[in-house]
């Protein structure tokens, strides 16, 4: 008896131990991340005024706004993930439905792994030397390459890990119909993983609308409106590191309301893309 | 009984070996479907009776490194054969899984997708397919009016049901029921055994079930699996009352398995 109660106390310290640790784990995460939420809101929000959205980025000293980097930021985050989605989809279904057996399928598994963790930098110094250096010069084209190379690995990465939730009796339904493979694929497993597929394309819009390296190398900046994605394009990462580092008061206001701009689009990303994956594991 | 005295076979399996790998799941067996008839396979886990179920369409094939040697002859032509045509061979042999397995689209197009792999209906003669098919898994009441929903948002026995609808809207000649119920409620299971009895007038029926009682019930034909081997063969008032091996007799009196 005594023996047990020994026991259940041991057991209760034990856990008690390991929650407040947890805890205490959790709250020193949470402190960095709700300090900086708090100072971009205390300054960001004053200077997000509707002028940002309205004027061009100023020269030095003078005051203006963020129109032509926030179209810049989205034009080049758009052709990028329109660039690196179907060819992260294509490429993790492969990897899923036809990579049992041979080398390829690892082989490009270990390189796609490699590729989700390399720094942006070198993405952007590679495009940088694969095509600004060739066409001489800085360009919206060049921004939106570098970017889908960073969206790629990271669709692939959830598309294969998507379609093998799906279980493999659903594939088996499919083909003991006599569906063949592809038919199985695209109305079957595909559909299935969908919801979870487009989160990580969604997480991947996230993750490339704040990269600054790969553009840094490549979009270059540009301090007047331009559409031409063959000429270098303003964004909002390169000015905020450009206004963010300036002497002019102006600039770093504006460096702080691109900084919030950016941190609401991908926590409004982020939410969307939990919103969506949350909905579907009811459904199914 | 031997394989000769069923005067109707549909399917004759002849000296049939299967591998995972270097593992041999079934041992030479030999033995005959009976046309229009409910066969059920009964055994013990891993018995290989849903290894067997699964030759019959070469599912095993999605695998790389199952295979099956011997014969297996769907009306005389061997269906292991390389020149068989895997899809064709699928549209004459359905199968049902023990989980339910609705695609993720509608009720409509879970029904509609398997018909469409063969045949183009007019959008009018579709519909008749689909409604023919639901009526027949007895389903259609329950579903007539949400066609356009989702097949995952039914009941896990309307689920099933939905399958067996799916897999005979293909109009194919064999059933394969791979322990169709055990994953539904007692009412559901009731229902689906129904169900078994009435289709059994135009498919012939081969069920893996776990549950002897189930065989007892349905089954006219009842083959006993042990460790890849098949024991014993026989109509199923006779297999269970009345048992040629001793090994059956310990089985379905409960002394293992």
């Amino acid at each position: 008896m005594n023996t047990m109660l020994n026991l259940y106390t041991r057991r209760r310290i034990v856990n008690a131990v390991g929650l407040s640790v947890s805890v205490l784990a959790m709250l020193f995460g949470l402190f960095w991340l709700c300090w900086i939420l708090l100072t971009l809101l205390d300054h960001g929000l004053p200077a997000l005024t509707p002028v940002v959205f309205a004027q061009m980025t100023p020269p030095p000293g003078n005051s203006g706004g963020l129109l032509n980097a926030i179209a810049g930021s989205v034009m080049m985050t758009v052709v990028g993930t329109l660039i690196g989605t179907p060819i992260g989809i294509l490429a993790g279904t492969y990897l899923a439905e036809f990579g049992q057996r041979g080398w390829m399928a690892p082989l490009t598994r270990f390189i796609n792994d490699v590729l989700l963790s390399a720094p942006s930098i070198v993405i952007g110094l590679f495009v940088y030397e694969m095509y600004v250096v060739r066409v001489r010069h800085f360009s919206g084209w060049a921004g939106a390459f570098a970017l889908s190379i960073l969206v790629i690995p990271v669709v692939i990465r959830t598309t294969e890990n998507m379609l093998r939730l799906v279980p493999s009796t659903l594939r088996e339904a499919a083909a003991a119909l006599g569906a063949p493979q592809w038919k199985v694929i695209n109305f079957v497993t595909l559909r299935a993983a969908r919801a979870g597929i487009i989160t990580g394309v969604m997480l991947a819009v996230a993750r490339i609308s704040g990269e600054t390296a790969p553009l840094l190398f490549t979009a270059l900046n540009n301090q007047f409106w331009s559409s031409n994605m063959s000429q270098p394009m303003a964004n909002l990462p390169v000015v905020i590191f450009q206004f963010a580092m300036s002497p002019y008061d102006d600039w770093q206001k504006l460096a702080w309301a691109g900084a919030l701009l950016i941190t609401l689009s991908v926590l409004t990303l982020n939410i969307l893309a939990r919103v969506l994956f949350r909905q579907n594991a009811t459904t199914h | 009984m031997n394989i000769e005295s069923i005067t109707n076979p549909k399917i004759i399996i002849k000296d049939l070996n299967f591998y995972y790998g270097n593992f041999r799941a079934l041992k030479d067996i030999n033995l005959s479907i009976a046309e229009k008839m409910v066969t059920a396979f009964i055994g013990p886990s891993g018995c290989g009776k849903s290894t067997l179920l699964r030759t019959f369409n070469r599912m095993y094939q999605l695998y790389p490194k199952q295979k099956a040697t011997g014969e297996i002859l769907l009306d005389g032509a061997n269906i292991l054969d390389s020149k068989q045509d895997l899809n064709m061979l699928r549209a004459k042999i359905g199968m049902v899984f023990q989980k339910p397995t609705p695609f993720p689209m509608s009720i409509y197009d879970n029904i509609a997708f398997g018909v469409k792999l063969y045949e183009s209906l007019s959008k009018h003669d579709m519909e008749a397919r689909v409604e023919w098919a639901l009526r027949k898994a007895a389903l259609w009441a329950e579903v007539k009016d949400k066609l356009k929903q989702s097949g995952t948002g039914l009941s896990g026995g309307q689920q099933q049901r939905l399958c067996i609808a799916r897999a005979i809207a293909v109009k194919p000649q064999v059933l394969l029921l791979d322990e169709p119920t055990s994953a539904l409620d007692p009412i559901s299971t009731a229902h689906i055994e129904k169900l078994i009895d009435e289709l059994k007038e135009d498919f012939t029926i081969v069920i893996v079930t776990h549950n002897m009682q189930q065989a007892a019930r349905i089954s006219d034909y009842t083959a006993y699996m042990y460790l890849g081997d098949l024991i014993e063969l026989g109509e199923t008032s006779s297999v269970f009352t009345n048992p040629k091996r001793k090994e059956t007799e310990d089985y379905i009196t409960g002394r293992f398995g």
